[in-house]
């Protein structure tokens, strides 16, 4: 683990009381409770996305796996993991309707954070009974996504594997590339170096470029007869050298534990394997102490500290009007996720339509950044402000965003808005804090990169099921595109029929609707997954706390280049 | 009640070494420590730790564990009482307490033994020699002929003065062989020749004997005590007919069912046995009471002829033997006595007269009202009562309970939570007490309270105590072992005992009551639901604990095993009243967690298991769904009815708080042993399908204090339950994955076709023979290589006195054989390792 430079700490868990005035008020949109009702029928219908997705690679892929003694992937997870340990499963949409006929649910491949041994780890699980868990170009990117989060967080990577190896029907989308299989071994030999553990366990085959990852990895176990490793399989084998050789013989266990010293530790049966690498996770060392200053009570117990919200966190699901374009206070969702409802505000009568201001979330301090409305030039100042603050003090971030863009129009260009819009994502970009983003409206435009959209790499970034992401909505998009076909007629000297242009419009806006949907978002990794309003504190919370446990401390020397002024 | 302890002049003892262990030491020295007599302990290298150890004021150790190479050793012992200037020996019951040898070593070495003189210990071990002497002195003994005049018409005649039923004996005869019964004179000449042609076949000797046959016998003993003045008197009867296998079970003080007058010719005969060998102190004389010669208990047989009747009586009771010191069960006289005979006892032996006469013995048994003693062991009734073994995790008295004194609810141990029972010595982990006193209306007669009277208020008192005693059972919480509790509160609260009729109350009632005594423990959908959230809630609690222990628990935040399941009274703090629970159990996206597990349920019979889904509903709500079932493989009967559909239950608001019910005794206890009741306890509170349920549960593994099987034994986890007096158990097996055995194991699953290894599948490894009962190996019958017949003895081993064989299950080919004679195995742990046959598998 890296060294943790003298005088510096992170805080964690306090029991931070400001004042009682700071309270949030309870109040929530008139329209509560139809605005629930809509949230509820988005919450149903995801519900059912994830359940089909849960269900694998289908009842005759699951028996078939079953059959040789395999556990599914998220079985497999909940036998390693700490019992009573959450799980916070990433990107499950993955690969949704991204290969027609071919569903891969989940992208063949399960991966979150969980608790093992009382450390927190990075997982990835190959799920076999999906296309026998080979690598679509998809299960390539969350794969690499995870390796991401972990080296992010510094988590322990854990990787069960079995896979068939990459998809050959589509390895020119999955070999030769940078961001494409070769990677994983990249991130696994880096991380390592890192100081990062990285362990494997072998539940079944290892083919080809899959024998690299239980062969870069620090440690790893092998489960009999299932589990084996080889460059090339018995076929390949046999047409290139004649031999005639069994898989068990080519790459078992038996082999590799006993001649090859490929694999480390050899297990009777998945359940044991698992075992063993609980067992392994358990000698790893512990993250770094927690600074002995950060709480007051720490050092009489050991039981967390922290104030639930006073409002319940079922009430999230009506907080969104269920009419995008009505306006809304976000102080209503910081009510429900920062611990004692309370938040001291920044800068609260400047730049109204952002807002700012520091919180707490399980006793993990945090900044917020809050959309409340278009950004003008005074709200994107104060965001760059607070943002610079939080760096310099090692406050993680949070964004909430529901941004329609940063103003536009002749008066916010000539007060400058594109610099000021500047100086906001410079210092989130900058800003070396751990940042997790929730969309809980909309995100279009510069808006989704001042509120540290995905390329900003947030350590986190979630969806909620209204949420819509895009470069602008789609009736602004239907608008502009409309306007531009009726310029090409207009040049031509022709006259773009009504009813066209209406079907024009209309066709042209579905597709953005449809294209920034969480659901086509999730399948395609632009986000972490699609969370239950409810769900937020905790999983902000987990998030969070993720990001900072493996930290030593957080870094409080943020750089950053010129503001434009 | 208060004890006397009056010790009037002639010498009073000055220091009592007591040479014995475990809770009849502890019982002495706490008299010893009333009357002010300084005290010794000796104790062996196994009971360093032990409670009778810190009871007396001076203790020493003796040598090793095994009884020979400590408690037995009488040199050993007089040179600690010759050092330490004991003036007196207890040796309390078994060891050396019937040994004349000692008695007489003690006196040579200047100190007073504690109990008869060696003659009269010596007269009374030679048992035939005692009953001799016995019929010389009027005690009536089992009617029989055992003359040397073996012709055919003498035997018969004297069948016909002895009467029916009769047995026909081979003098030379043993374990049934040459034993005849005669229902009646028609069959004893039948028996009389059959018996003979057998005698002489097996003996070369056709001697007979006869003796009356009792069919029905109940075991009948009387207390008495002697002084070194003359003085002897009976303190009543305790009937000890509830025995499995000659021990027994449950006693009672005094005798149901029995006249006045049987009462006094009992005690009489039995002062007269004592008078006949010179006795002094305490000791019992049993009889055997011939329930078909007793007739109704309120003398209705008797009917006209009131002097035939008492006649009949007399006859129906006979000297068996007399143990020349205290006994197990004296406490039950002790309670309707209300003396502390311990008291008695030191002062008898300082040479003081009896402290009560006869009449004052008489006038306060009139209102002693009845008293029940259980035996709680440390064994498996379901296992052919095998002894068990095992270290106490957790010992629970009935609230208000007494210890080594009168009470309503006495209980006597010599152990403490902590302890390990069983390996070395008795495993008696305790003994329960309760007394009823006579209802009030009854007392009020007091002085002239005539027979008729008394035996009213008795039956009555008799019914409370018993009573008591079956809902005392229910609230004495052990876990750590297996007990007889089950048992003794099924039988406490059977009403064949409870009537007292001549056709139950006899020493053949637990085999006659067998199957219902010992009838499969039914699992309510309450406790299954409970059940299942405590094995996950104290899961998590340890995970917590042991994630403090490594400081990580402010590091993991909403992430560590404290935040998903606080107690009730240490939650996060300011968690917020109804949100004490922040819910971080199991947390899943977009569904609820799901956990499904098998454990095994012992005392629900051979293969009995609880199959449980578990889903977390987070801040401490769960539905289970649960079902009872049997694996047991092959030809035993199926399951009982009743153990079919799966039963659903909602559990709401579930709270675990830590057990603060610990005894002082626990609390006072050191760190050494390593577990605190905090730690070790806890109450669950929850609401389940409506229905506000509360559940002392514990959750422990075999190897969580310390290794106890040692290499190749599997790691067994354990769930203990206790709800409505009814304590639940379940078990389940860490897979083992020893590298040898697991090597080989591995092989055999590879020849014998895979198949999914079920996760917590019983027994561990396939093939594997393991320890049934904790013991020493005495001989291993096979080596690597043998092939084996189902049925062969592979290992012999030994434990509590006893050689237990340990037989294959299946025919196949030892591959590994794990132990060596002399080696000590634990429960559970590997013997051997059998391998398949060729054409033949293992399971």
């Amino acid at each position: 683990f890296r060294q943790i430079p003298a005088g510096t700490s992170t805080p964690q868990l306090r029991f931070i009381a400001s004042s009682a005035s700071n309270i949030l008020s309870p109040v929530l949109d008139k329209d509560a409770s139809a605005n629930q009702e809509a949230m509820s029928a988005l919450l149903r219908q995801m519900g059912d996305i994830h359940e089909a997705i849960r269900a694998g690679g289908g009842a005759a892929a699951i028996e078939r796996h079953r059959s040789r003694g395999k556990m599914l992937p998220r079985e497999r997870i909940d036998a390693l993991l700490d019992e009573g340990s959450p799980f916070l499963e990433l990107s499950p949409l993955a690969g949704r309707g991204l290969y027609g006929e071919e569903d891969v649910p989940s992208g063949g491949l399960v991966t979150g954070i969980g608790k093992v041994s009382g450390r927190l780890v990075a997982l990835v699980a190959n799920d076999a009974t999906v296309k026998g868990g080979t690598y679509y170009p998809i299960t390539v990117k969350k794969h690499l996504r995870l390796q991401e989060v972990a080296s992010q967080c510094r988590l322990p990577c854990l990787y069960l594997v079995d896979s068939g190896g990459a998809n050959l029907p589509r390895q020119a989308e999955v070999f030769p590339d940078r961001e494409h299989f070769g990677r994983i071994f990249y991130n696994q030999a880096r991380m390592s170096a890192d100081g990062i553990p990285q362990i494997a366990v072998v539940l079944g085959s290892c083919t080809a470029g899959g024998a690299y990852v239980p062969a870069m990895a620090d440690e790893c176990v092998i489960v009999a007869r299932n589990g084996t490793i080889f460059l090339a399989g018995p076929p390949l084998v046999k047409a290139a050298t004649g031999e005639d050789v069994s898989a068990e013989e080519l790459g078992g266990a038996d082999l590799h534990c006993g001649t090859s010293g490929v694999t480390d530790h050899y297990a009777q049966d998945e359940a044991h394997a698992l075992s063993i690498a609980r067992d392994i996770i358990a000698h790893l060392p512990p993250p770094p102490p927690s600074p002995p200053s950060s709480s007051s009570s720490s050092a009489s117990s050991h039981l967390p500290t922290w104030q639930e919200p006073l409002y319940p966190p079922e009430q999230l699901r009506g907080a969104v009007p269920a009419d995008p374009r009505r306006g809304w206070d976000v102080r209503c969702v910081l009510a429900r996720v920062l611990d004692g409802s309370r938040l001291d505000e920044f800068k609260s009568n400047y730049g109204t339509t952002l807002v700012t201001g520091f919180g707490s979330i399980y006793g993990q301090p945090v900044g917020v950044v809050a959309n409340n409305g278009v950004l003008f030039s005074a709200a994107a100042q104060k965001g760059a402000h607070f943002i610079q603050l939080c760096a310099q003090r090692g406050v993680p971030l949070l964004f909430l965003q529901n941004i329609t863009g940063f103003m536009v129009g002749r008066q916010a260009e000539a007060g400058g808005i594109a610099k000021d819009g500047a100086k906001m994502v410079r210092a989130v970009a900058n800003a070396q804090v751990p940042k997790v983003t929730v969309v809980i409206g909309g995100s279009f435009g510069a808006g989704n990169y001042g509120m540290c959209g995905r390329a900003y790499s947030p350590h986190f970034l979630y969806m909620w099921p209204n949420a819509r992401i895009g470069v602008m909505g789609g009736e602004q998009a239907a608008g502009v595109l409309a306007q531009v076909e009726s310029d090409k007629y207009r040049r031509r000297g022709k006259e773009w029929p009504a009813e066209e242009e209406a079907r024009f419009r209309a066709d042209m806006a579905a597709r953005y609707d449809e294209q920034a949907r969480p659901e086509y978002a999730g399948a395609r990794l632009w986000d972490d997954g699609c969370i239950d309003p409810a769900d937020t504190r905790r999983v902000v919370g987990l998030s969070l706390a993720a990001a900072t446990c493996n930290i030593p401390s957080i870094s409080t020397e943020s750089r950053f280049g010129p503001f434009r002024f | 009640a208060t004890m006397s302890t009056t010790a009037s002049e002639p010498r009073k003892l000055k220091k009592l070494l007591v040479a014995n262990r475990g809770e009849i030491a502890c019982r002495v020295l706490t008299t010893a420590r009333k009357m002010g007599i300084a005290s010794v302990a000796v104790y062996s290298e196994a009971d360093r730790l032990a409670k009778h150890v810190e009871l007396a004021d001076e203790s020493y150790c003796i040598g090793g564990a095994a009884a020979r190479d400590s408690y037995l050793r009488t040199d050993v012992i007089l040179d600690i009482a010759r050092r330490t200037g004991a003036d007196a020996v207890h040796p309390g019951y078994g060891f050396l307490s019937e040994n004349a040898a000692f008695a007489e070593a003690c006196a040579a070495a200047g100190a007073v033994f504690v109990g008869p003189p060696a003659s009269a210990i010596r007269s009374m071990g030679d048992k035939s020699a005692a009953k001799a002497i016995m019929q010389a002195a009027g005690v009536p003994v089992v009617p029989g002929y055992h003359g040397e005049d073996q012709s055919e018409e003498r035997l018969v005649s004297e069948a016909h003065a002895v009467g029916f039923p009769l047995l026909v004996k081979a003098v030379s005869g043993g374990g049934g062989k040459g034993m005849k019964l005669a229902e009646g004179p028609g069959e004893l000449l039948g028996a009389i020749r059959s018996a003979r042609r057998e005698a002489l076949s097996s003996f070369s000797d056709d001697r007979l004997l006869l003796e009356r046959y009792i069919s029905r016998p109940r075991h009948v003993e009387v207390q008495v005590f002697a002084d070194t003045h003359g003085n002897a008197v009976y303190l009543y009867d305790r009937d000890c007919s509830m025995q499995r296998r000659h021990q027994k079970v449950i006693e009672e003080a005094p005798a149901p069912g029995l006249s006045e007058q049987f009462h006094r010719h009992l005690g009489e005969a039995a002062v007269r046995a004592a008078r006949a060998v010179g006795y002094v102190n305490a000791g019992t004389v049993e009889f055997i009471v011939d329930t078909d010669r007793l007739g109704q208990p309120q003398g209705g047989r008797a009917g006209g002829q009131e002097g035939g009747g008492g006649e009949e009586q007399e006859q129906a009771f006979y000297f068996m033997e007399m143990n020349t010191r205290l006994q197990v069960e004296h406490p039950v006289t002790e309670a309707i006595t209300g003396q502390d005979l311990v008291s008695w006892q030191l002062a008898v032996a300082g040479g003081a007269p009896l402290p009560a006469s006869q009449q004052e013995v008489a006038a306060a048994v009139a209102r002693g009202g009845h008293a029940v003693e259980a035996r709680i062991y440390a064994e498996d009734p379901r296992n052919g009562f095998l002894p068990g073994a095992g270290r106490v995790r957790r010992w629970r008295t009935p609230r208000g309970s007494t210890s080594f004194q009168l009470g309503g609810v006495r209980v006597d141990s010599g152990v403490r939570e902590g302890d390990r029972v069983g390996t070395y010595y008795d495993p008696l982990i305790a003994k329960l007490v309760v007394h009823c006193p006579p209802p009030a209306s009854g007392s009020s007669s007091e002085g002239g309270s005539e027979a008729g009277g008394r035996e009213g208020a008795g039956s009555s008192s008799r019914e409370a105590a018993l009573r008591g005693l079956e809902r005392a059972l229910g609230e004495i919480q052990v876990s750590g072992l297996p007990t007889n509790i089950p048992f003794l509160r099924r039988l406490a609260a059977h009403p064949g005992l409870l009537s007292a009729a001549p056709a139950e109350l006899n020493t053949a009632f637990i085999a006659r009551h067998r199957e219902e005594l010992l009838r499969p423990q039914e699992v309510p959908g309450e406790v299954a639901a409970l059940a299942a959230v405590a094995r996950h809630l104290l899961t998590v609690r340890k995970q917590a604990a042991a994630e403090a222990a490594e400081g990580l628990t402010s590091r993991l935040g909403p992430w560590g095993a404290a935040a998903a399941v606080p107690l009730a009274d240490g939650g996060p703090a300011g968690g917020g009243g109804a949100a004490g629970v922040s819910g971080f159990d199991s947390v899943r996206l977009w569904h609820k967690h799901r956990r499904t597990f098998a454990v095994r349920h012992p005392e629900g019979g051979e293969g009995a298991e609880m199959v449980a889904s578990l889903t977390v509903l987070g801040g401490g709500d769960f539905e289970v769904q649960s079902k009872m079932q049997n694996t047991a493989a092959g030809p035993p009967p199926p399951p009982p009815a009743g153990a079919a559909a799966a039963m659903t239950m909602t559990v709401r608001c579930a709270r675990l708080t830590t057990d603060d019910s610990g005894d002082d005794d626990v609390s006072s206890g050191d760190g050494r042993r390593g577990m605190s009741s905090s730690t070790n306890g806890h109450v669950l509170t929850a609401e389940v399908n409506g229905r506000r349920c509360t559940a002392h549960v514990m959750l422990y593994g075999s190897t969580d204090d310390e290794a106890e099987g040692g290499w190749g034994a599997p790691v067994t986890s354990s769930l203990d339950l206790w709800m409505a007096g009814e304590h639940y158990h379940f078990t389940w097996t860490e897979p083992t994955w020893s590298r040898k055995a697991g090597a080989a194991a591995a092989a055999a699953a590879a020849a014998g076709g895979g198949g999914s290894a079920a996760a917590g599948a019983a027994g561990g490894v396939r093939g594997a023979v393991v320890s049934p009962m904790p013991g020493r190996v005495v001989a291993v019958m096979v080596a690597e290589g043998d092939r084996v017949k189902a049925g062969d003895p592979l290992v012999a081993l030994e434990a509590m006195k006893m050689e237990h064989a340990v037989a294959a299950r299946r025919g196949g080919v030892v591959r590994q054989v794990a132990v060596a004679a002399g080696g000590q195995v634990g429960q559970g742990q590997l013997l051997v390792l059998l391998g398949e046959e060729e054409g033949e598998k293992i399971i």
